[in-house]
C-alpha cells in the first residue's frame, strides 16, 4: 500500500503532504507562542509602576545571539538550495554551519542563563539591600561583586540615568542577612516569563538541530536512493528552522529591548 | 429487512505488507488507521465508563453526605486509605472525583471516542484515501493518548489523591492545594495536548491531500467537514492551553507567580511567592481552548447524526451546503465566545457586551444545522433502526441543551444561574443525551463494517429507550435545582445551605429540592444498569452477531461501504473514482433508491 504524494506533488492543492503538515504545525506553534506573548502583555499591563525591570539582560549578547541565528536560516537556505541543485557536497558544508550556529545560539544562552542564576538579591537585617553576583558563598559569609541599594525600586530600572553601575567586591556575613533570592524564574514575573518563552524557545533550538543533524548524519544516506524525497525532508526541516528563528526575532525586542 | 442489494461480497484481501499472525505489529503497534481508530475507540469507552462510575459514586455522596457508599465503599477504602476512611466519601476526594469525572469525560472519553475513534476509522474510507496521510503520526498520537490516560489514572493512588480543583483548575486554588494531583494533571494534559495536536494535523493533512479523484470539496460526506472544522479547532485551541500548562507547571515546579497575585494569603499565611500574577489570565487561556473544546464535542455528533439522517430517511440532506458553511462559522466563531464563562468574574461590562454578542451570534449556525436536520426527516421514507432512533432523539436533546444556553450567555441572566445546577443541566444535554446519543448511534451504524455482522436490533432497542429515560430523569430536575439556588461542587450536595439546617436563612433550600437528589441518584444508578444490554450486546455481537450477506447492509452511499468488509489494510479493492454527492437516495428513474458516490450508471437523459 502506498501513500500518495508522499513525494510528489498533488496537482491541485500543489503540494506534497508533509508540507501541508508542517504548515498546520506551525501554526499551532504560532498559537503556542501567541498565548506566551499574550501572557507577557498581560502580566506587563497588570504590574505595578516601577516594579517591571528593564536593562536587565545584556543587549550586545541578545544582538550577537540574534545574527548568529539569522545566519543560520541563511546556511539553511543555501543547504536546501544546493539539494536541488545536486551538490550534496556543498549541502553538507552549509548544514555543518547550520549546526555549529546552533550550537553557539545555545552556549550563550547558557552563559545568559548562569548569569541570572549567579546573580543575587541580598536582603540584610538593617533594610538595606545588596545586589550583584556571588563570588564566593562560605557558611559563615557570602562575598558578591555588586552594589547596595536603600530602596528596592532602584534595582528595576537599569536604564535610568541616574542608575548607578559602580560594583565593587562586598563581603556579607550570613548573620546580617535576611532573604537571599537569585535571579531565577521565581524572582520576578519578567523573569519567569523571560525563562519560560526563551527555554521552550531553546528546546525548540536544540530539537531543531537534532533533526537537522540527523539528515545531516545518518539520515543524508537517503539522498543516495531517493533524492527528492531526502531535498523534501531537508526543506521541511528548514521551514521549522526559519520559524524558530522568527519567533527569536520577536523574543529579543520583547524582552531585551523594550 | 430492506430486500438483499446487489452488492457482491468480496473475497478476504490479505494484502503482502501485512503478515498474518504478527500480534505486536498488527494490533498494538500498527499503522493503519482503522486499527488505531478502534484502539482509540476500546481506550475510550473504558474510560467513559470509569468516568461514569465515578459520577454514580459523586450522586451517592449528594444524596446521603457522609455514608458508606454501598458495594464499592469497602474497596475505595482499602485502594484509597485514609481519604476513603470506611467507605465513606471525603470532601477532598469529592472534589477529585469530580475534577476528574470532568477531565475524563472530556478529554479522554468523549474526544478520544468522536474524533480519534470515529475519525480515525471513517475519514480516510470516506474520502476513499489508503490510509492517513501520516500513519506513524497517527501511531503516535494514539501513544500520547495513553500515557496522558495512563498518568491521570495513576494520580488517583499518589499520596494526596488526584487533581482537585476542577477540569477547569483555577488558580490560585488549583496551585494551593499542597498535593501532587496538580502536578500529575498537567503532565497529563501535556500529553493529551501533544496526541490532539498531531491527530488534528494528520486529519487536515489527510482531506486535503488525500481525497480520491472527483472527490471535490462540496461532494464531502458532512462528517468529513465535520471531522474537518474539529481538526482546525483542535489545532488551534490547544496551543494556548498547553502554554497557560506549562505556566502553571512553572508554578507549581518552578514556584513562579505566572497566576499568583501580590499579596495572595494561603492558609492565613502569606504566600511564598513574588506574586505580581494574575489569576484571570489562566481563566482566558483555559477557556480559549474550552471552549472551542465545547464544539469539538458536538460537532463529530452531529457528523454522524447527518450521516444516519440522510441513509434511514432515503432521501438527501436538507441543505447540504448551509450545514457545511454553518459548521465552517461555528469553528471560526468559537475562537470568539470564550469569555462567555467568564462574566462572574470582575473583567468588565464591555468586554461581557462583547462576548454576549458573540455568544449570540454563534447559536445561528448551530440552529441552521439543527433546523436542516429537523426538515431533513420531512417526507423521508423512515426506517426506525437502531442508529435511528438514537438519532432522532439527538435532535430534541440537542435542542433542550442548547436553548438552555441562551440564559447562560446573556450576562444579566447569567448571575443568578452561574456556577449551579443548572448549568451541569444545561451541558450534559448537549454531551450525554446529544454527544453520547450520536455516538452510540454511530456504533450501531458502523458496527457492520466493522466486524461484519450485526449487533442485535431488540437488545439495541432496549438499550436507547431505558437510556433516554432515564437521561431526562437525572438531568431534568437539576434545572429545577440550579434555578432554585443549589451550587454545582459542594460535597455535601447543598445540605449546609438547606432549610433543614438553617430554617430561620432566607433563600435556603427546600426539602422539595434537596429530595430531587435521591430521584437522580436511582435514575443515574438505572442508568447504569441500561447500559449492561449495551456492553453484552457489543461483545456478544463481535463473535456472534448475525452475518452480514452484503457489504453494504444499509444500502448507503459513501464509500466507506464500497470496500470489503472488514476494509483490509489499504482499504480499497480498486482506487475509487468519485462520480456524485454523498447522498444521493431516491433519485428519480434510478432503479434502487441508492446511488453510492463511485458507482457508473447510466445518465438519465430525460423522465419518463
Amino acid at each position: 500500500m502506498d501513500i500518495p504524494y508522499t513525494v510528489a506533488i498533488r496537482p491541485d492543492t500543489g503540494l506534497y503532504n508533509a508540507k501541508v503538515g508542517i504548515w498546520l504545525f506551525l501554526a499551532s506553534e504560532v498559537m503556542l507562542f501567541g498565548a506566551l506573548f499574550s501572557a507577557y502583555i498581560l502580566l506587563r499591563v497588570g504590574a505595578q509602576d516601577d516594579f517591571w525591570p528593564h536593562g536587565w539582560l545584556n543587549i550586545p549578547l541578545g544582538t550577537l545571539n540574534t545574527l548568529v541565528l539569522i545566519t543560520s536560516s541563511i546556511t539553511t537556505v543555501l543547504a536546501w538550495a544546493s539539494c536541488k541543485m545536486n551538490q550534496f557536497g556543498r549541502f553538507k558544508v552549509f548544514h555543518a554551519c547550520t549546526l555549529i550556529l546552533a550550537a553557539t545560539f545555545v552556549g550563550i544562552k547558557s552563559y545568559e542563563y548562569h548569569d541570572k542564576f549567579t546573580h543575587y538579591e541580598i536582603t540584610l537585617n538593617d533594610g538595606r539591600i545588596a545586589d550583584g553576583h556571588l563570588l564566593e558563598s562560605k557558611p559563615d559569609r557570602v562575598v558578591i561583586r555588586g552594589r547596595f541599594v536603600a530602596d528596592r525600586k532602584d534595582l528595576f530600572d537599569l536604564r535610568a540615568p541616574t542608575a548607578s553601575h559602580k560594583h565593587e567586591e562586598i563581603t556579607l556575613p550570613r548573620a546580617d542577612i535576611k532573604r537571599m533570592e537569585s535571579y531565577g524564574p521565581w524572582h520576578h514575573t519578567y523573569l519567569a516569563i523571560y525563562f519560560t518563552l526563551t527555554g521552550l524557545h531553546a528546546l525548540h533550538v536544540i530539537g531543531g538541530a537534532i533533526v537537522i543533524g540527523f539528515l545531516w548524519g545518518p539520515g543524508s544516506r537517503l539522498w543516495r536512493r531517493d533524492p527528492e524525497r531526502f531535498t523534501n525532508r531537508v526543506e521541511i526541516s528548514g521551514l521549522f528552522w526559519h520559524f524558530v528563528d522568527m519567533v527569536w526575532i520577536f523574543l529579543f525586542p520583547v524582552l531585551y529591548l523594550i | 429487512m430492506p430486500a438483499a442489494p446487489p452488492t457482491a461480497i468480496h473475497p478476504p484481501v490479505h494484502p503482502p505488507d501485512q503478515e498474518e499472525g504478527a500480534f505486536w505489529s498488527k494490533y498494538v503497534f500498527s499503522t493503519d488507521h482503522k486499527v488505531i481508530g478502534l484502539q482509540y475507540g476500546m481506550t475510550a469507552l473504558f474510560f467513559l465508563l470509569f468516568g461514569f462510575i465515578l459520577m454514580v459514586i459523586m450522586r451517592w455522596q449528594i444524596a446521603h453526605p457522609g455514608q458508606p457508599v454501598p458495594l464499592v465503599g469497602p474497596l475505595l477504602a482499602s485502594v484509597l486509605g485514609d481519604t476513603a476512611a470506611k467507605g465513606t466519601i471525603s470532601p477532598d476526594l469529592y472534589n477529585s472525583f469530580g475534577a476528574m469525572h470532568g477531565t475524563i469525560m472530556v478529554f479522554l472519553a468523549i474526544v478520544p471516542l468522536a474524533f480519534g475513534a470515529f475519525g480515525n476509522y471513517l475519514v480516510p474510507l470516506q474520502i476513499g484515501a489508503p490510509d492517513m496521510a501520516f500513519p506513524r503520526v497517527n501511531m503516535a498520537s494514539y501513544q500520547f493518548y495513553v500515557i496522558g490516560g495512563i498518568i491521570m489514572f495513576v494520580s488517583f493512588f499518589i499520596p494526596g489523591g488526584a487533581a482537585q480543583a476542577g477540569w477547569t483548575s483555577y488558580p490560585p486554588l488549583a496551585e494551593s492545594i499542597p498535593t501532587d494531583g496538580q502536578t500529575f494533571w498537567l503532565i497529563g494534559m501535556v500529553f493529551l495536548i501533544t496526541s490532539s495536536l498531531l491527530g488534528a494535523v494528520n486529519f487536515i493533512a489527510t482531506v486535503i491531500q488525500l481525497r480520491a479523484p472527483g472527490m471535490t470539496w462540496m461532494r464531502l460526506p458532512f462528517f468529513v467537514w465535520a471531522q474537518f472544522v474539529t481538526g482546525f479547532l483542535l489545532l488551534l485551541a490547544f496551543p494556548p492551553l498547553e502554554a497557560a500548562g506549562i505556566m502553571q507547571l512553572m508554578d507549581k515546579v518552578a514556584h513562579t507567580s505566572f497566576f499568583l497575585p501580590t499579596g495572595l494569603a494561603v492558609g492565613g499565611q502569606l504566600a511564598d511567592a513574588s506574586g505580581g500574577g494574575s489569576p484571570l489570565l489562566w481563566q482566558h487561556l483555559f477557556w480559549f481552548l474550552a471552549h472551542p473544546e465545547v464544539y469539538v464535542l458536538i460537532l463529530p455528533a452531529m457528523g454522524i447524526v447527518a450521516e444516519i439522517i440522510a441513509n434511514n430517511t432515503r432521501k438527501p440532506l436538507w441543505g447540504y451546503r448551509s450545514l457545511v458553511y454553518s459548521a465552517l462559522s461555528i469553528g471560526f466563531l468559537s475562537f470568539i465566545v470564550w469569555a462567555h464563562h467568564m462574566y462572574l468574574t470582575g473583567m468588565g461590562t464591555s468586554i461581557s457586551t462583547f462576548f454576549q454578542t458573540t455568544t449570540m451570534l454563534i447559536s445561528i449556525p448551530s440552529v441552521i444545522i439543527l433546523t436542516c436536520m429537523f426538515i431533513s426527516l420531512w417526507g423521508g421514507a423512515i426506517r426506525f433502526t437502531t442508529p435511528m432512533l438514537f438519532v432522532i432523539a439527538f435532535l430534541p436533546m440537542f435542542g433542550i441543551g442548547g436553548l438552555t444556553g441562551l440564559p447562560l450567555g446573556l450576562s444579566t441572566s447569567d448571575i443568578h444561574l452561574h456556577d449551579t445546577y443548572y448549568v451541569i443541566a444545561h451541558f450534559h444535554y448537549i454531551v450525554a443525551p446529544g454527544t453520547i446519543f450520536a455516538l452510540f448511534a454511530g456504533i450501531y451504524y458502523w458496527f457492520p463494517k466493522v466486524t461484519g455482522r450485526m449487533m442485535n436490533d431488540f437488545w439495541g432497542k432496549v438499550h436507547f429507550w431505558c437510556s433516554l429515560i432515564f437521561m431526562n430523569l437525572i438531568f431534568q430536575p437539576m434545572f429545577a435545582q440550579g434555578m432554585a439556588g443549589m451550587l454545582r461542587r459542594m460535597a455535601d450536595g447543598g445540605a449546609n445551605y438547606s432549610q433543614a439546617r438553617v430554617p430561620e436563612a432566607v433563600g435556603g433550600l427546600s426539602a422539595g429540592v434537596m429530595g430531587l437528589h435521591t430521584y437522580i441518584l436511582w435514575a443515574a444508578v438505572a442508568l447504569g444498569i441500561a447500559q449492561v444490554p449495551f456492553i453484552l450486546n457489543f461483545f456478544w455481537s463481535i463473535g456472534h452477531g448475525r452475518t452480514v450477506d452484503c457489504d453494504n447492509p444499509w444500502e448507503a452511499t459513501t464509500l466507506e461501504w464500497q470496500t470489503p468488509t472488514p476494509p483490509p489494510h489499504g482499504n480499497f479493492t480498486t482506487p475509487p473514482v468519485v462520480r456524485r454527492g454523498p447522498y444521493e437516495y431516491s433519485v428519480p428513474g434510478q432503479e434502487r433508491d441508492f446511488t453510492p458516490q463511485n458507482e457508473l450508471v447510466p445518465e438519465i437523459t430525460a423522465s419518463p
